[in-house]
């Protein structure tokens, strides 16, 4: 099972890698990273808030678009290549694909941010002149942002395992724009009464909770995120993704493939 | 293999991953505490930042940030604690009106809970009218807002030159209801003038549509209603003093002497108190949050839910 | 043993507006498989050949019946080290080179690293890819792919492999290195399962066929024993042309040259024919039994005529 595992992530990794559509994502947001500085130049006294922002807002966004661009032909582009079939006829169960096919896109995007990350403390190394302490601050935002990706990925992958890759990316980014916006809806639901306490309740625990895993702002004013907060958003982040991935797992055990 | 056992557990064991992921989800709320959200509104640089993030969205994120606007002042206001301070009640209707100019409701907010002082508002008469201002400014044919303006002059800054002004800049709209006028007029004569006062809050109550504006309204009218009625019945008592020589021992021997028609209730529905020197307590001026007369001497203000 | 059983797989499929009437893809089908045979299932397109491999790889559900794999149950999936399967016109990770692939596929099969290493070379080079180096798929020829799809079928040394058209698409060359492919895995011992509509490949390689059409199997047995079925005709040659008119009767058709008879009778009037041929005293030449072919007996069977099983 573990030879299984290992062997279709890392296939999905070096797929993900010689597949040239990622460069061109990862040029740009390198661009756009190192085009930083000049923020800086509109407000002074900024320019490293401004680099923080920016910078961990790129690579946030970049790696959620990654993320599900991706991951939508995860399993869409095996079944109408019908790559499938030779898979399925080896001894690989199911659920070894699809978690396999989700560690190797994982593991993509922890690459890919690693390298933007590389850039943007470069970045900042050029724009301050130096590190500071504060700045490792920055990793706790970065490791955040990789708990996202846990997220988006297994999302898309649940809307990939039964509808067409254009409706999967768009219930995943809507579902991103929601997450997005989950305290609100908890704060709703905590003042509404009646039916529409119930559905907005169930509402802002079945949408992902992006809300609490953004802590750019925080970070760019070198607030702490206490170490309370860092094991409990893990822990959640993972139970949802595996929520996710489960229920994709179990659609496509009893899915007829074409 | 496709057994139904197999499904049956892999089904539980979503369950149980959701399950838990709801638990974890309660504690990190817990831990980012109540405001986490809010707080970032001091980290935008301008609204009008916002608004351009906002991409053309900016009336949903106005709705947002005014739920979250009313969400906080309710939630802190819950807390009742005497030194409570509204800071970010400002900004977040300040932001909310950048992206939706027109969203009459927070002005009318804003001038009530703004201006009135701790724990019922943020004690900041001058932003509130910095805040109506804009609002005036966005909908120059509104004329209620300068009714709300008005208001905030007369109560709570106490300069009723400008409030005159501004209920006379609101009736010259000709659409506005015949008692600006009136008001207008009586500023100049009566400065901090309870029948003055219980006009305007009544006015204030008519022409609200948000519902917690109004209940302030309702507060503040029964609260001049019984300092009216304590005043009106000490004078009563006077009047009976007169008449018999010696002070009422209960309220049966005013009515008695034909001075009241039946036991006096205060506007939260408890039997107004006649002390031995003759002074009218009210029962329990809690319930009367406004009240300024009849309080018993030393009474502190609860902070009992 | 048998290497495969197949129990009353079939599949049926939903349709019309309201999903509610059954299209039978599959009628339940019933055909046993021996070890070291070389199995050919033959149908015209959309006879129901692929949803067979199909519904034994695990790809589609089967709406009833079961099958098994080299005794075990065809569900589970570790009976799948010992199956290698070819799909019909495969295409592979075009981003993967051949050696890439094959090992891809060997790990997922269970190959340990040391066979992988010693394996792969080997295979390559039989099935004529060793020149192919590191190049990625994307750039192979349809012919190449074939082969590799032949390597990645048996790269773990499976007991049972299943061929789904595996001529298909290619040239005569082409056919030809497949063909001899497969007699080399016939003769290491290896059951084999082919599917094709080419008869002239199922008569060359196969030792019994099954022939299937719009779901149902419409016949079955050994290639020989099915083309001889066919052929209940024998051809009658003799002098004596005199005797044509009291034999006409029994003859399919005649043509004659000179005093020369040639005619094709029922093989079943033999005996009468010779009979009255000796009646008449004519010179029988030779009697030549026509041997038909598996197209014969492929085009009865198709036709719509009923199952006929040897």
């Amino acid at each position: 099972m573990i030879a299984r595992l290992s062997a279709i992530s890392f296939n999905t990794f070096r797929e993900a890698v010689r597949d040239r559509v990622l460069y061109n994502l990862v040029f740009f947001a390198l661009l756009l990273v190192a085009a930083a500085p000049l923020f800086g130049e509109i407000s002074i006294g900024l320019e490293k808030l401004i680099l923080v922002n920016v910078g961990l807002s790129a690579i946030s966004i970049f790696g959620i678009i990654i993320a599900i661009f991706i991951g939508i032909g995860l399993v869409s582009k095996e079944i109408e290549k019908k790559t499938l079939y030779t898979i399925l006829s080896r001894p690989v169960r199911r659920w070894e694909f699809i978690a396999g096919k989700y560690l190797g896109l994982i593991m993509t995007l922890v690459v890919n941010a690693a390298f933007m990350t590389a850039g943007f403390y470069l970045a900042l190394l050029v724009a301050s002149r130096g590190l500071g302490k504060d700045d490792a601050g920055l990793l706790v935002a970065i490791y955040f942002i990789i708990l996202e990706f846990f997220i988006v990925t297994a999302i898309t992958l649940l809307f990939s395992s039964f509808s067409s890759p254009i409706l999967a990316a768009v219930f995943a980014f809507a579902l991103f724009a929601i997450g997005s916006f989950a305290e609100d809806l908890r704060n709703f639901a905590a003042l509404a009464t009646g039916a529409t306490k119930w559905l907005a309740t169930g509402a802002a625990y079945l949408v992902p909770n992006f809300s609490a895993l953004n802590v750019i702002s925080q970070v760019a004013h070198s607030q702490s995120i206490s170490g309370r907060l860092i094991l409990l958003n893990t822990v959640y982040a993972l139970l949802y993704s595996l929520t996710a991935t489960i229920g994709a797992i179990l659609i496509f055990e009893r899915r007829n493939l074409k | 293999m496709n057994t139904r056992r197999n499904t049956i557990a892999i089904a539980v064991l979503l369950v149980a991953a959701f399950t838990g992921s709801v638990l974890s989800l309660n504690g990190v709320e817990a831990a980012r505490g109540r405001q986490a959200t809010l707080e970032e509104i001091l980290y935008i640089p301008s609204a009008k930042a916002l608004k351009r993030m906002g991409l053309g969205y900016s009336g949903v994120l106005a709705d947002i940030y005014w739920t979250r606007a009313v969400q906080y002042y309710g939630q802190k206001l819950a807390t009742r604690r005497p030194d409570l301070r509204y800071d970010l009640l400002y900004p977040l209707l300040d932001i909310t009106t950048d992206l939706d100019p027109h969203l009459i409701v927070v002005y009318e907010f804003g001038s009530v809970f703004l201006s009135q002082r701790p724990p019922v508002g943020a004690g900041q008469p001058d932003k509130a009218v910095a805040l109506l201002e804009k609002g005036i400014r966005n909908n120059p044919d509104y004329w209620r807002l300068y009714f709300d303006l008005g208001c905030i002059q007369y109560f709570d800054r106490k300069d009723y030159k400008a409030a005159q002004e501004a209920f006379e800049k609101g009736s010259e709209n000709p659409k506005s209801l015949i008692w600006m006028k009136t008001m207008a007029a009586s500023m100049a004569e009566r400065a901090n003038d309870p029948e003055t006062a219980l006009n305007l809050w009544t006015r204030l109550y008519e022409t609200a549509s948000d519902e917690m504006v109004k209940q302030n309204a309702v507060q503040h009218i029964e609260g001049l209603r019984a300092d009216h009625e304590v005043l009106e019945l000490e004078r009563r008592v006077k009047m009976y003093q007169q008449r018999t020589g010696r002070l009422p021992s209960n309220w049966y021997e005013m009515m008695h002497e034909g001075l009241l028609a039946q036991v006096p209730m205060d506007p939260a529905d408890k039997p107004y108190k006649l002390m031995p020197d003759g002074t009218v307590q009210v029962e329990d001026p809690d319930s009367i949050p406004f009240l300024t007369k009849g309080i018993p001497p030393g009474w502190k203000k609860s902070t009992k839910p | 043993m048998a290497a495969l059983e197949i129990l009353g797989l079939a599949k049926s499929y939903p349709t019309g507006f309201w999903r509610k009437t059954l299209r039978p893809a599959l009628s339940p089908l019933q055909l046993t498989v021996h070890e070291g045979e070389t199995f050919g299932f033959l149908g015209p397109n959309g006879a129901g050949k692929t949803t067979t491999l199909k519904l034994l790889m695990g790809i589609i559900f089967p709406t009833s019946g079961s099958a098994r794999i080299l005794g075990r149950d065809f569900r589970d999936p570790d009976v799948k080290r010992e199956v290698g399967f070819l799909p019909e016109q495969p295409y592979f990770y075009d981003y993967l080179s051949a050696p890439e692939l094959l090992d891809y596929y060997a790990r997922l099969s269970g190959v340990p690293e040391e066979e992988r290493r010693k394996r792969i070379p080997e295979l390559l080079e039989r099935v004529g890819l060793a020149d192919a180096g590191n190049k990625q798929l994307r750039k192979f020829s349809k012919g190449m792919l074939q082969r590799v799809g032949l390597a990645q079928a048996i790269i773990h040394n499976p007991r049972l492999i299943f061929f789904d058209e595996p001529m298909s698409g290619l040239d005569p060359i082409g056919r030809r290195e497949v063909r001899e492919l497969i007699q080399g895995l016939k003769d290491e011992g290896k059951t084999i399962f082919l599917t094709t509509h080419i008869l002239s490949d199922a008569e060359s390689l196969c030792d019994r066929v099954a022939i299937i059409h719009n779901g149902e199997l419409r016949g079955i047995g050994v290639v020989e024993d099915l083309t001889s079925k066919s052929a209940d005709k024998t051809e009658v040659a003799w002098r004596g042309a005199q005797a044509l008119p009291a034999v006409s009767n029994l003859l399919a058709e005649e043509h004659v040259t000179g005093d020369i008879v040639r005619a094709v009778v029922a093989s079943e009037q033999i005996d009468a024919l010779l009979e009255k041929l000796r009646q008449q005293r004519a010179h029988v030449i030779s009697v030549t039994p026509i041997l038909g072919t598996l197209e014969d007996y492929f085009v009865a069977q198709t036709s719509g005529q009923k199952e006929v099983t040897v």
